[in-house]
């Protein structure tokens, strides 16, 4: 999912700090003096501050991708494909529709789940997954796909309960269950196996005893999808081992080899999932804020209960723009869809030409090159920077979405084709100039 | 159309000096099939023309644009396509379609003057048999055209490094 990143990150964890939100999602960021509030600070206490972050707000380390953002920021001349949202607008009858809910003063909460209209378009819209939810008991609107992830891990995660995070995967999974109490669990996907989960490497990482799983496919950032098969063995590891599943599709909509298949479709598996996807990819509605959870009534009833606490109701201009964007904006999704799809098969084909390894990347719009063989003593950091450094090309070392990224880049291709075009020329010029 | 032709399309509507090459890398296409579906598109009269999207006002060259509407009335003699032919025929003639409304054709010319455009219409047009009226209107501001927005272009807000 990832997606959502950002921006909704970082307004949860650190609300002074909307122009960064690169930072605060990974939690909290040590190391800048500059930055008035300073969650963790330890021993760094400024004058009149008497804060100490809790332990398990401090216990998250700060962000890979913050630091490389301020490099990035830095540098003249930069062309990113480090950037994890769309490059598009959210399609005009959503804009269109927003704007018109103001012109109307429609400026009150919903109600705690969302208006009755959407929760009903979301379960009708969905049903082109193989899912039929219930707008009533088992749809719940929320800030953005994050808080519907968060909600999750507070909602069902107790104090020592242990939840299994594939890796690579994206960056708030990890804190989000160290904010709940939890103990994350590493699971590592291979290149090998294109990125996808096994219940072999599930058993071995020790997931069986786990309360919870949190699977992300299309996958931030390799740009996996799962096939049908691969699905399969792991919702039956799910249901042996009793597994509960936090699914989020928030990529659903961007995948190009086929129909998305969502793991809650599986036998055994809709009354242990919690199905999570918002309007942030598809519909490139990012800063609207606008996710949903998909699950059964008893589920929806106890995130509901954190949500309505938390955050009353999700943002009720963004809740319009939604309706439309369901509703109205099939074709304009479609065409975005078959651009980053040009995008995608393009940016591959540079990067194999260039001699990089790359997995098939189905959905999202990342590709995940592996950089070992290129990279100064194989460090994927070390090549982000010297990329950066010596041709102006920006782009998220593989690692900073956990170990399991280790000797990756993650490319994203959310951006023009003059720009990629250009991208792939510096990185070419890079790799001949080694 | 299947997947790779549209996307073959797609790619030549957004900049048609793509070359074979890079087709080929956006469609999953070799370079000699994208070649192939050219020609095959080409032929079959898909692909009418490559062209360019040009804003005239940031030249210095002189000139005008404008939008008629024409009006016609048929005969057992003159169809549609019998007074359309006769005018698009007209190099000043950049797009012409028939559409639905208050009137029938809409037909987009380009001239060196207002005064060429005049005579375009009072000479050329206005005196075919088959054509009643005709409105002319003289652009004053292009805003986009063919899907290239005529501002200064990079908006791009977004950190440049995010999740």
């Amino acid at each position: 999912m990832s997606d959502e990143t950002g921006s909704e990150a970082a307004d949860r964890s650190d609300g002074t700090a909307p122009p960064d939100p690169a930072d605060s999602v990974e939690g909290s960021d040590q190391s800048d003096p500059a930055e008035a509030s300073d969650p963790t600070g330890e021993g760094e206490t400024t004058a009149g501050d008497r804060f100490t972050a809790a332990d398990r707000v401090a216990r998250v380390p700060p962000s890979g991708i913050r630091a490389f953002f301020e490099v990035a920021e830095a540098h003249d001349d930069v062309v990113s494909l480090g950037v994890g949202e769309p490059d598009f607008s959210a399609p005009w009858p959503a804009r269109s529709a927003a704007v018109a809910s103001l012109e109307r003063g429609r400026t009150s909460y919903t109600a705690n789940r969302g208006t009755a209209e959407l929760r009903r378009a979301i379960a009708g819209r969905v049903e082109r997954y193989g899912h039929a939810y219930d707008p009533d008991e088992e749809v719940l609107v929320t800030t953005g796909a994050s808080e519907a992830v968060d909600l999750a891990f507070r909602a069902f995660v107790d104090p020592g309960d242990t939840v299994a995070l594939p890796t690579p995967t994206y960056v708030s999974y990890e804190p989000g269950v160290t904010f709940a109490g939890g103990d994350p669990l590493a699971v590592p996907t291979y290149h090998e196996d294109d990125w996808a989960l096994t219940p072999e490497a599930l058993a071995e990482a020790g997931a069986d005893e786990a309360e919870m799983l949190v699977l992300c496919y299309p996958n931030n950032p390799t740009g996996a999808t799962m096939s049908a098969d691969e699905l399969d063995a792991v919702a039956a590891f799910c249901v042996d081992n009793d597994l509960l599943v936090v699914s989020d599709e928030i990529y659903a909509a961007l995948t190009y080899d086929g129909d998305h298949e969502s793991v809650a479709t599986r036998p055994g598996m809709r009354e242990r999932t919690v199905v999570i996807n918002g309007f942030s990819k598809a519909y490139a509605m990012t800063g609207l804020r606008l996710g949903y959870a998909l699950a059964p009534p008893g589920a929806i009833e106890a995130m509901t209960t954190v949500h309505q606490y938390g955050m009353l109701s999700a943002p009720t201009t963004a809740q319009h723009a939604a309706v439309a964007a369901i509703e109205r904006c099939d074709d304009e999704v479609a065409r975005m869809r078959r651009e980053y799809d040009r995008r995608r098969r393009y940016l591959t084909a540079r990067l194999r030409e260039l001699g990089l390894a790359v997995a098939e990347p189905s959905g999202a719009f990342y590709a995940f090159p592996r950089v070992t063989d290129v990279a100064p003593d194989g460090d994927d950091e070390a090549f982000a920077t010297d990329l950066l450094d010596e041709v102006g090309v920006a782009a998220v070392p593989g690692s900073a979405f956990g170990s399991g990224g280790a000797g990756h880049l993650r490319l994203s291709y959310a951006t023009g084709m003059g720009e990629l075009k250009e991208a792939t020329r510096r990185l070419e010029r890079y790799l001949d100039g080694r | 159309m299947d997947d790779e032709t549209r996307a073959l399309i797609d790619a030549l509507v957004a900049d048609a000096r793509e070359s074979p090459a890079d087709l080929a890398r956006q469609t999953g296409l070799s370079a000699e099939e994208v070649e192939a579906r050219l020609a095959d598109l080409e032929e079959s009269g898909v692909l009418r023309g490559y062209s360019a999207v040009v804003d005239w006002d940031r030249t210095d060259e002189t000139g005008v644009e404008a939008v008629l509407e024409v009006n016609v009335e048929l005969d057992r003699e003159t169809a549609y396509d019998d007074v359309a032919r006769r005018i698009a025929e007209s190099p000043l003639v950049d797009t012409m379609r028939l559409v639905s409304g208050d009137y029938d054709f809409e037909v987009y010319v380009r001239a060196g003057s207002m005064g060429a455009v005049s005579r375009f219409v009072s000479e050329e047009v206005a005196p075919l048999p088959a054509v009643t009226s005709t409105v002319t209107h003289f652009a004053m501001e292009t805003y986009k055209e063919r899907g290239v927005l005529f501002d200064d272009g990079d908006d791009d807000d977004r950190l440049s490094v995010t999740p």
